[in-house]
C-alpha cells in the first residue's frame, strides 16, 4: 500500500463537513500538499470512539445530508486526480445497514484501498468479512492499543494487510492523557514485536512535536481532530489545507 | 443449560456480540472470563444474598391485586419491586456489578442513566461498599430529573452532564463507554440494563434473576400451584423483563409478555417500540432491535417513560421475540396513564411509568385471559419520580 517507508503522514477528515460538497475540495488539498494517505470519515450518530471534535462535525456532517451513498458518489471519480490511498473510516452500523458486500462493491469501484470500522472486532472479521473484502481489493486495518497484549497483536499482525493502526493512548480521538515516557515505551514494545506491517500511530497527534515522536518510535502518524479543527477555523481551501500540513512537516 | 440462553460466543441466535473497539477489547474479554466464576462463587452468592436481604428488603412481596383481579377477569399478583431500597429493581443489579467490580480488583466505577434510578441504584451501592462513582445523565435529563440528581450526589457520586447528541439516556450510555476505553484499568461499567457487549446482557440477567426465583416459590406460596400462566414485565433496555423472565424461559407453558413503550403511538414517529417498529442493527455494543434511518443513524426514540426511553433493547429479548417464545406488546403513553391510575386507585399503588406500561398490558390481554389463569405483573418501581408528569395529567 505505501512505496513510502517512513514519516508516513495521514490526514483524516470528516466527509460533508463542513459544508456537504467539500469532501472533493479536501481531498485535492491533501493530495497537493503531499500527504502520504488519507482517512475519510463517514459520520456516525454515535461514535463511540471519537471525541468531541469529530462527533460535533459527524453531527453538522448528518445534518448537511451526509451519508455512505452520496459519500461513494462524491469519490466515484475521485481516481482521475486522486493518487495518494484513500481509506474510509466509519463504524459498523451504516456500513451493515448499507449492506457491506455492495459497500465494498462500491468502495473498490471509486478506488478506495482501505477500510477502518473500529466497532468491528477483529475476528469477526476474519471470520465473516476478510475473504469478501480480499475479493474487493479492500484491505481491513486493525486497531490496537496500549492494553492489547503482545500475543493479540502479533495476532492481528499476521492476518493484517495494509498498515496497523496503532492508538497513541488508551482514549478517544483528540485526547491524550498519557505522558510523552507511557507513549515511548508502548511505542517501543510495538517497535521490537517486528511486525509485518507498519504501524501508524493516531489519536492525539496534532502537531510536529507530536508527529515527530510518533516517526521516531514508528513508520508515522495520522492527524485527525486538529485538521477537523482546522478546517472549522480555516476553511477547506487549498491554501488552507497547505499551511495546516506545512505546520505538521 | 437452556436453550434460551447466551451460547459461547456471546450471541442469543444472531443478535447479541461485543462489538466494541479494540480499546475495550482486554476489559471486555477479562469480564467475560471471570463474570461467571464469580456470579457462581459461594462467596459472592453468600455476600450478594445477605445485601439483598438485609439491605435491599428482599423478598420484595408477592401481592394478590383483588379487585384489579375482578376487573380483568384473571388472578392477577403483582411482583413488588417498588418496594426495594431505592424505589426499583435496579438495586439488584447495581449491587451486584459493583461487587464483581471490587472482586475484579476495580475502584472506580461509572454508570450510565436516563431517568436517574439507575444512577441512584449505582450511587448507593458505592456508597455502601466504599467506591468511587461517576455517572453519565444526558444534559436533558438532569434538568427533568432534579431531584435523583440531588440524590446522586447527596450520595457522593459524581454526576456529569452527556453533552453530545440529543443529551439523552443514548448520549449517556455513549459517553460512558468513551470513559471506559479512556479508564480501562482502574474502572468498570456497570450498565443499568441488559444492553451493551457480552457479557453485560448476561450479567444483568443473573443478577436481575432474583426477581422471578422469588416469584416461583411466592407464587407456589400462594397457589399451591407450581406455574402462573402469564408473566408481564415492561421493556426498554430489558433489566426488569430479563428478570422478571429469567426463571420461566424453559417452562413453555408461561405465556412471557413484554410491553414496549409506543409513546404517541407505534406509527406515530414518536415512539420507542424497538422490537415492533425497529430494524436490525448495532448500539452500545450488541446486535440487536433499534430505531434508526435508512441510512443507519440511530435515531432518537419518544416515550413519556424516561425508563423506556431508549432506541435499543437487550439482544435476549430480540432473540425470544423473534423466535416467538416471548408476546410484545406496545402500550402508548395514555394506556400508561390510565394503567396508572388505575392501580393506584384500586390497589393504593403507585407505580413508575415504566411499570405502568407493563400494567397496560391487562385490558388488552383481557379477552384471553380465563378465570383460572394465574398472571404476574412485575411492578419494576414506584411513582414518586413520577409526580411531576402524573399531576400534569392525571390531577387536573
Amino acid at each position: 500500500m505505501f512505496e513510502k517507508k517512513k514519516n508516513l503522514l495521514s490526514i483524516y477528515f470528516t466527509a460533508g463537513y463542513p459544508q456537504l460538497n467539500d469532501t472533493m475540495t479536501v481531498l485535492r488539498g491533501l493530495e497537493k500538499a503531499g500527504v502520504d494517505f488519507v482517512e475519510i470519515g463517514m459520520p456516525f450518530s454515535d461514535p463511540l470512539a471519537d471525541g468531541p471534535v469529530i462527533q460535533l462535525a459527524s453531527i453538522q456532517a448528518l445534518k448537511n445530508g451526509m451519508c455512505i451513498k452520496t459519500l461513494l458518489q462524491q469519490i466515484k471519480d475521485m481516481r482521475k486526480e486522486i493518487t495518494m490511498p484513500v481509506i474510509l473510516m466509519g463504524y459498523i452500523n451504516p456500513v451493515m445497514h448499507y449492506g457491506i458486500e455492495k459497500f465494498a462493491a462500491d468502495a473498490e469501484a471509486a478506488g478506495v484501498d482501505g477500510l477502518i470500522l473500529p466497532d468491528l472486532p477483529w475476528d469477526e472479521y476474519v471470520d465473516k468479512y476478510k475473504t469478501m473484502l480480499d475479493s474487493h481489493n479492500l484491505h481491513f486495518i486493525p486497531l490496537i492499543a496500549p492494553q492489547s497484549p503482545d500475543e493479540r497483536i502479533r495476532h492481528i499482525d499476521s492476518q493484517a494487510e495494509g498498515f496497523i493502526y496503532t492508538v497513541a493512548s488508551a482514549g478517544i480521538t483528540g485526547n491524550i492523557k498519557t505522558s510523552v515516557d507511557y507513549r515511548t515505551a508502548y511505542f517501543d514494545r510495538i517497535r521490537n514485536l517486528n511486525l509485518r506491517n507498519k504501524a501508524v500511530i493516531g489519536f492525539g497527534i496534532k502537531d510536529n512535536a507530536s508527529y515527530l515522536h510518533a516517526c521516531q518510535h514508528a513508520d508515522g502518524a495520522i492527524i485527525g481532530t486538529a485538521f477537523v479543527n482546522n478546517c472549522t477555523e480555516n476553511g477547506v481551501s487549498e491554501e488552507a489545507v497547505k499551511n495546516f500540513v506545512s505546520k505538521i512537516r | 443449560m437452556s436453550k434460551y440462553q447466551v451460547n459461547e460466543a456471546g450471541l442469543y441466535g444472531r443478535f447479541g456480540g461485543a462489538y466494541v473497539p479494540e480499546m475495550l477489547y482486554p476489559n471486555v474479554e477479562n469480564l467475560k472470563a471471570v463474570y461467571l466464576d464469580i456470579i457462581n462463587s459461594e462467596d459472592f452468592q453468600s455476600e450478594f444474598k445477605r445485601l439483598m436481604v438485609d439491605y435491599v428488603g428482599r423478598p420484595t412481596p408477592l401481592f394478590f391485586a383483588s379487585k384489579l383481579s375482578k376487573i380483568f377477569g384473571a388472578n392477577i399478583y403483582l411482583k413488588r419491586e417498588d418496594l426495594a431500597h431505592t424505589g426499583a429493581h435496579k438495586i439488584n443489579n447495581a449491587i451486584g456489578q459493583a461487587l464483581i467490580a471490587i472482586k475484579m480488583g476495580k475502584t472506580r466505577i461509572i454508570a450510565e442513566t436516563g431517568a436517574g434510578q439507575h444512577g441512584v441504584a449505582t450511587a448507593t451501592a458505592c456508597a455502601l461498599l466504599g467506591l468511587k462513582c461517576r455517572v453519565y445523565m444526558g444534559e436533558v435529563d438532569i434538568e427533568r430529573q432534579a431531584p435523583n440528581v440531588a440524590r446522586m450526589r447527596m450520595l457522593g457520586a459524581e454526576v456529569v452532564a452527556a453533552m453530545s447528541g440529543n443529551r439523552t439516556l443514548k448520549d449517556a450510555t455513549n459517553e460512558a463507554l468513551r470513559d471506559w476505553i479512556s479508564n480501562p484499568e482502574d474502572t468498570f461499567y456497570i450498565i443499568g440494563s441488559a444492553v451493551g457487549p457480552h457479557p453485560y446482557p448476561d450479567m444483568v440477567a443473573r443478577l436481575q434473576s432474583i426477581i422471578s426465583e422469588e416469584m416461583k416459590w411466592q407464587f407456589t406460596e400462594h397457589t399451591g400451584k407450581a406455574l402462573p400462566d402469564y408473566v408481564i414485565a415492561c421493556i426498554g433496555g430489558g433489566s426488569n423483563a430479563a428478570g422478571s423472565f429469567y426463571n420461566f424461559v424453559d417452562e413453555e407453558s408461561v405465556k412471557l409478555v413484554a410491553v414496549e413503550a409506543a409513546g404517541h403511538g407505534l406509527d406515530s414517529g414518536e415512539t420507542a417500540a424497538s422490537m415492533a417498529r425497529g430494524t436490525e442493527g448495532i448500539i452500545h455494543g450488541s446486535r440487536t432491535m433499534l430505531m434508526q434511518t435508512d441510512d443507519g443513524q440511530i435515531t432518537e426514540p419518544y416515550s413519556i417513560s424516561a425508563g423506556l426511553d431508549y432506541p435499543g433493547v437487550g439482544p435476549w429479548h430480540s432473540y425470544l421475540h423473534e423466535i416467538g417464545r416471548v408476546i410484545v406488546l406496545a402500550a402508548t403513553d395514555d394506556d400508561a396513564l390510565q394503567a396508572a391510575q388505575l392501580l393506584t386507585r384500586e390497589e393504593g399503588i403507585i407505580p413508575a411509568l415504566e411499570s405502568a406500561h407493563a400494567l397496560a398490558a391487562l385490558p388488552m390481554l383481557k379477552d384471553k385471559f380465563k378465570p383460572t389463569d394465574n398472571v404476574i405483573v412485575t411492578i419494576s418501581g414506584r411513582g414518586d419520580k413520577d409526580m411531576s408528569t402524573y399531576i400534569k395529567h392525571l390531577c387536573k
